[in-house]
């Protein structure tokens, strides 16, 4: 017995080191995993057809500056993913986003690309690193 | 390999060595990794198109989001407890006439099965967001009116769930609300 534990240790020892260098192997090789931030919203009912990039709109960077009363209650914006269907017309009228992004407040309509920003092919819907069954389902 | 024979794969000072040098990349490895932060940079998360201008000028998460308190889950931010650091200061209204309601007032929900019960704050709630965003839709505003709230609805999206596993903590995070111990 004691004579196979004199054996066997070794070779354990051997292996954990093998492990533990292919685990700081994997560490520094691996590129970081791409995650979209939490509660990205990805609007593409339209803006492809149209022949513009899909929206990517950012919950975390509005909700720094604004709390979600001033979209959800003063601007009109649904609660519920999926269930506003806002058209460039309304924003350039100054509806929805056009309430701010109107070169007053924040960028305005006219520069297309800082909010039509998403990769081509991107189905609408909430995006993050937690979605469960529920507002994540478009 | 002939039994009884000492079995040695290096000498004790190369074997040190091999750990130390073992542990050092592990140290570095978990130090880059801290580094990088938990947000992913716009131009590699998947959402963005790396060839839009757009990636040179949109704030990054990590920028906006690393001093804040630490979450595990969601945005990694504690966005309530950023509030009331003054850490943000959102904007609570944008038109002139609108009146910015607040309300403190607790509500237990008992009929939670063996889980703990859920202590709904409005405080927290209405820090973020008006009474019409979610009264008298989907919330009844009267105690022991809304039967039909239960987990099913929330993990599919209804009531709690339209913001909680959207963009406010996920439905992982169950004590955060089963809260209260039954005595």
């Amino acid at each position: 017995m004691g004579m196979r534990l004199t054996l066997a240790l070794p070779a354990l020892l051997q292996l954990l080191r093998w492990l533990l260098l292919a685990w700081c192997g994997l560490l520094l090789a691996l590129p970081p995993v791409a995650r979209a931030e939490y509660g990205d919203v990805v609007l593409n009912r339209r803006a492809e057809k149209e022949g513009v990039r899909p929206v990517v709109f950012p919950h975390w960077f509005h909700r720094i500056r604004f709390r979600c009363k001033v979209c959800h209650h003063e601007l009109g914006f649904e609660m519920r993913a999926g269930a506003n269907d806002v058209q460039m017309a309304d924003i350039l009228d100054g509806k929805f986003c056009g309430m701010c992004h109107n070169d007053r407040i924040a960028w305005g309509p006219s520069n297309c690309e800082l909010c039509h920003s998403g990769l081509r092919g991107l189905p609408s819907g909430i995006n993050g690193g937690n979605s469960t069954a529920g507002p994540g389902r478009w | 390999m002939p039994s009884g024979e000492p079995v040695s794969i290096s000498p004790p000072s190369l074997r040190r060595r091999w750990l130390a040098c073992c542990f050092l990349a592990l140290l570095l490895g978990l130090g880059m990794a801290r580094a990088q932060g938990p947000q992913t940079p716009l131009a590699k998360d998947g959402l963005h198109d790396p060839a839009s201008a757009a990636v040179h000028i949109l704030q990054e998460p990590a920028q906006a989001l690393g001093g804040l308190p630490p979450d595990v889950v969601g945005n990694q931010v504690r966005w309530v407890k950023a509030l009331e650091q003054g850490l943000i200061t959102p904007r609570a209204d944008l038109l002139p006439g609108t009146t910015v309601r607040k309300l403190d007032l607790d509500i237990i929900m008992p009929r939670t099965g063996e889980m703990p019960m859920v202590r709904f704050p409005h405080r927290q709630h209405t820090e973020w967001l008006d009474c019409s965003n979610c009264h008298e839709k989907p919330f009844i505003s009267k105690a022991g009116a809304n039967k039909g709230v239960n987990m099913f609805q929330v993990l599919q999206g209804e009531y709690c769930g339209l913001c909680h596993g959207a963009v406010s903590f996920p439905l992982t995070e169950c004590k955060r609300c089963h809260s209260v111990v039954r005595q």
